[in-house]
């Protein structure tokens, strides 16, 4: 409950801080909404229309009571609800962050305590360097080569674009494939290093050559012993994963054309369409705060030592 | 055996099965074109906004009274007949039969008066119409009247205005809205009607045809004619990224792209099923514009020492990559249009004169002043002309500097007055489609009525009288005599420099016909097979 009671907290602390450097930005979405062609004259009227020339403690006062009632605001610019783009955006990113995350868990873990198991061979070093690989490839240029090979020649998987759920499975995942595994590249390889090195370190304890030492199968101690005790370091990175996945799928939904959170913030930025920055970025520090937390408490399981 | 509480599971999986494999073959049988737009539609009203892709949304959903067409001639479009009494103070006009909005209602002539009234509160030539009209009166529901205090040639032209502002019709609910507020019904009376449930803002708009929608007889001519539907749905999807927009389009995912960036075209004319054609012939225009209010361009010499160096050719390649996609235009107005000319035009043809552009910011006193140019370089047709003229500037030894940030800094910061220490500007450069400068009217930069002009500011009440003689020029001679004069004082003053005209042409598929040759994309009359 304490930790729930922080969490309100720091949203309140973000919220503030968030209007605040927005008021502070330069940028006019009056002006950006008026066109090329409109007047000083045009855009005061506009600005007045939609009381951006209020002071900062009326504007924030109406915005902070609105949100208590539940409202997010409406765009300056589709005249939309926030919480109507959030939850237009809210699905393609969350499938995308799941697929993707899925897919990296699926693999880098396997291949972190594979590497970790057969240390200082061929093995161990592929594994290595497919992650070195990950890392240094930036997502646009690896997206880029998937869609030249499965979209163009092998005309396998669609170039861009998202399919709800509701559209059936097959094609929900097909739009999803080339995207995540594109943004998943990266977390892999930062996944199975993690496993790796986490690991090697359990590997070395006196209880895992005590489990060896009463006859326990190599792949016991591995995945009984020593992956849960390594879970740890991994968990963590896989929950701060999260959210950088959240936000950082901004390149990923860009490229492939999905209509994300991360595309959605970042136009919103470039008009200085406030209500929608706001609302997301409220929306990004409650993930983050509840990711932390879900981890937090996931190493109560994974050590039973660990109390709050 | 199937176990009975899982009966309940496997109807309901098969309901949602069936559902999404019939709404599959909904699709299917349905003409669906796919559009990939020059840019995200965000904004719905097409009076509150200039931009563009506001303008092409509303020729998607509304419908005007007169239309221009491709010989600049003026066409009844919901009109059907109208008169113009002897001494040229009262027009009437009759709607055409069988008109609707999107909801039902029958267009009247309320209608049509208030969204003339709330187009003319926001657009120049609509407001210099307003300042010769003694008022607009409704003779029936389908009758109407404009009485004039005085006579004001361009009345029809006026309604017939192709690019932004464009005077669209709208239900009179919609229409009484606040000139300065966004409106957010899309109800119009145009061939498509928009899907509002379906809006994804950034990613996808959907119209569907029109079915009650009643095109005129004669054939298309840019936005006049008959607007025939040859396709059931148009979604309009905004890829952001060019290369995949490229690569949608090789897959067939993209039917029409709007715009090709210029470094795109050679990689989709390669493709035998892909068109890459320049559908807008007008193409735009680049500009440099300057604050009149602050040192060095408030001296008029400054600015014309830099039309003795612009060199349109190197900015044409600059935006459009190759020269082949534009063309130097030595005119205020839109090259090829009735009204262009090079009349004055000597200090920006020829070849380039250094010295003379020395000589000039010698007799101006220039004491070294910081020239700021404001950059936006998500931009790429601003960023590219800053490049430029830094470059240039620097040739002659001014002491200029690029300052950098997106386009929404750019538009906020040239609205600042002051000079360039306290955050101010001296340059800055954008583009204008084609009909945005045919002639004095809609020529907006070329204004000089100071604090009531554009940015920059410019006071020239030379220009204005000028432009005001255009305006009550009585035939076409006499209104290409006024418009050289225009120009003439427009090479002396230097409001803006011209830096070419550019053209980014549309590619389209092979199995695409019936794309109309205008400034704007029109996508009825398009067939896909």
């Amino acid at each position: 409950m304490r930790r729930l009671g922080a969490t309100i907290v720091v949203m309140a602390v973000v919220a503030f801080v968030v209007f605040s450097l927005l008021y502070l930005t330069p940028g006019d979405p009056a002006a950006i909404l008026a066109g090329d062609a409109a007047t000083d004259d045009d855009i005061r009227r506009i600005r007045a229309k939609l009381g951006l020339d209020e002071p900062f403690f009326v504007r924030f006062g109406g915005w902070v009571w609105a949100l208590l009632h539940g409202d997010l605001g409406t765009s300056i610019f589709t005249n939309l609800p926030v919480t109507r783009l959030i939850g237009q955006r809210i699905e393609p990113t969350v499938a995308l962050t799941m697929c993707t995350l899925v897919i990296s868990i699926a693999i880098a873990v396997p291949l972190g305590v594979i590497a970790a198991a057969k240390v200082g061979t061929w093995v161990d070093r592929a594994v290595m360097a497919f992650s070195v690989l990950g890392f240094s490839v930036p997502v646009f240029v690896l997206a880029y080569v998937l869609i030249g090979t499965f979209s163009i020649t092998l005309e396998w998987l669609p170039v861009q674009g998202y399919r709800p759920l509701r559209d059936g499975v097959w094609e929900w995942f097909r739009h999803l494939v080339l995207p995540s595994t594109a943004l998943g590249t990266v977390y892999i390889a930062l996944i199975a290093r993690i496993t790796r090195a986490s690991m090697l370190d359990v590997l070395s304890q006196d209880y895992v050559r005590t489990a060896q030492a009463k006859g326990l199968s190599s792949r016991a101690v591995l995945l009984r012993h020593a992956l849960k005790n390594a879970a740890v370091p991994i968990v963590t990175v896989i929950g701060i994963g999260i959210a950088l996945l959240i936000g950082g799928a901004i390149v990923t939904e860009t490229v492939f054309a999905i209509p994300g959170i991360g595309r959605l913030t970042v136009d919103a930025i470039l008009r200085r369409d406030y209500p929608i920055i706001q609302g997301v970025i409220l929306l990004f520090s409650g993930v983050y705060v509840l990711v932390n937390l879900a981890v937090d408490m996931s190493y109560m399981y994974f050590d039973p030592r660990i109390r709050y | 055996m199937i176990k009975p509480f899982r009966v309940p599971c496997v109807a309901v999986t098969a309901a949602l099965l069936a559902a999404t494999l019939m709404s599959g073959v909904v699709y299917a049988q349905q003409k669906v074109l796919k559009f990939i737009p020059q840019a995200d539609l965000r904004i719905l009203d097409p009076i509150a906004t200039t931009a563009y892709i506001t303008r092409n949304h509303g020729y998607m959903v509304y419908d005007t009274l007169f239309a221009m067409d491709e010989k600049f001639q003026v066409k009844p479009q919901m009109i059907d007949k109208w008169e113009i009494s002897t001494d040229r103070l009262t027009y009437t006009f009759t709607l055409r039969d069988g008109l609707k909005f999107h909801d039902g209602q029958p267009v009247r002539s309320a209608d049509c008066i208030a969204s003339i009234d709330r187009w003319s509160k926001r657009d120049a030539l609509g407001q210099k119409l307003a300042e010769a009209t003694e008022n607009w009166s409704a003779v029936s529901d389908k009758t109407f009247r404009l009485k004039l205090k005085k006579p004001f040639p361009l009345a029809l032209e006026a309604l017939a205005k192709p690019s932004s502002n464009v005077p669209f019709i709208m239900p009179e609910r919609i229409a009484k809205t606040d000139a300065f507020k966004n409106i957010e019904d899309a109800t119009g009376s145009g061939p498509f009607k928009m899907v509002k449930e379906e809006w994804v803002p950034g990613s996808k708009v959907v119209y569907v045809k029109n079915t009650d929608y009643v095109p005129r007889k004669e054939a298309p001519s840019w936005a006049s004619g008959g607007k025939v539907v040859k396709v059931d749905r148009v979604e309009w999807i905004y890829i952001p990224d060019s290369a995949t927009a490229a690569a949608a389009l090789n897959a067939g995912e993209a039917d029409i792209w709007e715009q090709l960036p210029p470094d795109l075209i050679p990689v989709l004319a390669k493709n035998k099923d892909i068109t890459v054609k320049n559908i807008d012939l007008l193409g735009s225009m680049g500009m440099i514009r300057f604050n009149f209010l602050q040192p060095p361009f408030n001296n008029q010499k400054m600015r014309q020492a830099l039309l003795y160096m612009v060199n349109q050719q190197d900015y044409v390649i600059g935006i459009a990559g190759d020269p082949k996609n534009g063309y130097p235009c030595m005119s205020y107005f839109t090259c090829g249009t009735p009204l262009s000319s090079e009349v004055g035009a000597e200090p920006l043809k020829g070849k380039r004169d250094l010295e003379k552009a020395k000589q000039l910011v010698k007799e101006s006193g220039y004491k070294g002043e910081k020239i700021v140019i404001i950059d936006a370089t998500d931009q790429p047709i601003v960023h590219a002309q800053s490049l430029l003229t830094l470059e240039m500037l620097k040739k002659i030894g001014l002491n200029a500097e690029i300052q950098a940030g997106d386009w929404g800094t750019l538009i906020t910061r040239r609205s600042v007055k002051e000079p360039v220490e306290k955050g101010g500007w001296s340059i800055f450069h954008t583009w204008l489609v084609g009909p945005d400068m045919v002639n004095p009217a809609v020529n907006f930069p070329i204004r000089g009525t100071g604090e009531k002009a554009w940015f920059g500011w410019p006071t020239d009440p030379v220009m204005e009288e000028l432009r005001e003689a255009w305006f009550n020029a009585p035939d076409a001679a006499s209104s290409k005599k006024a418009a050289e004069a225009v120009q003439r004082r427009a090479f002396e003053f230097v409001p803006i420099i011209p830096t070419g005209r550019f053209i980014l042409p549309t590619a389209y598929r092979s199995n695409i016909s019936g794309l109309i040759i205008a400034p704007i994309n029109l996508l009825w009359n398009v067939e896909k097979k």
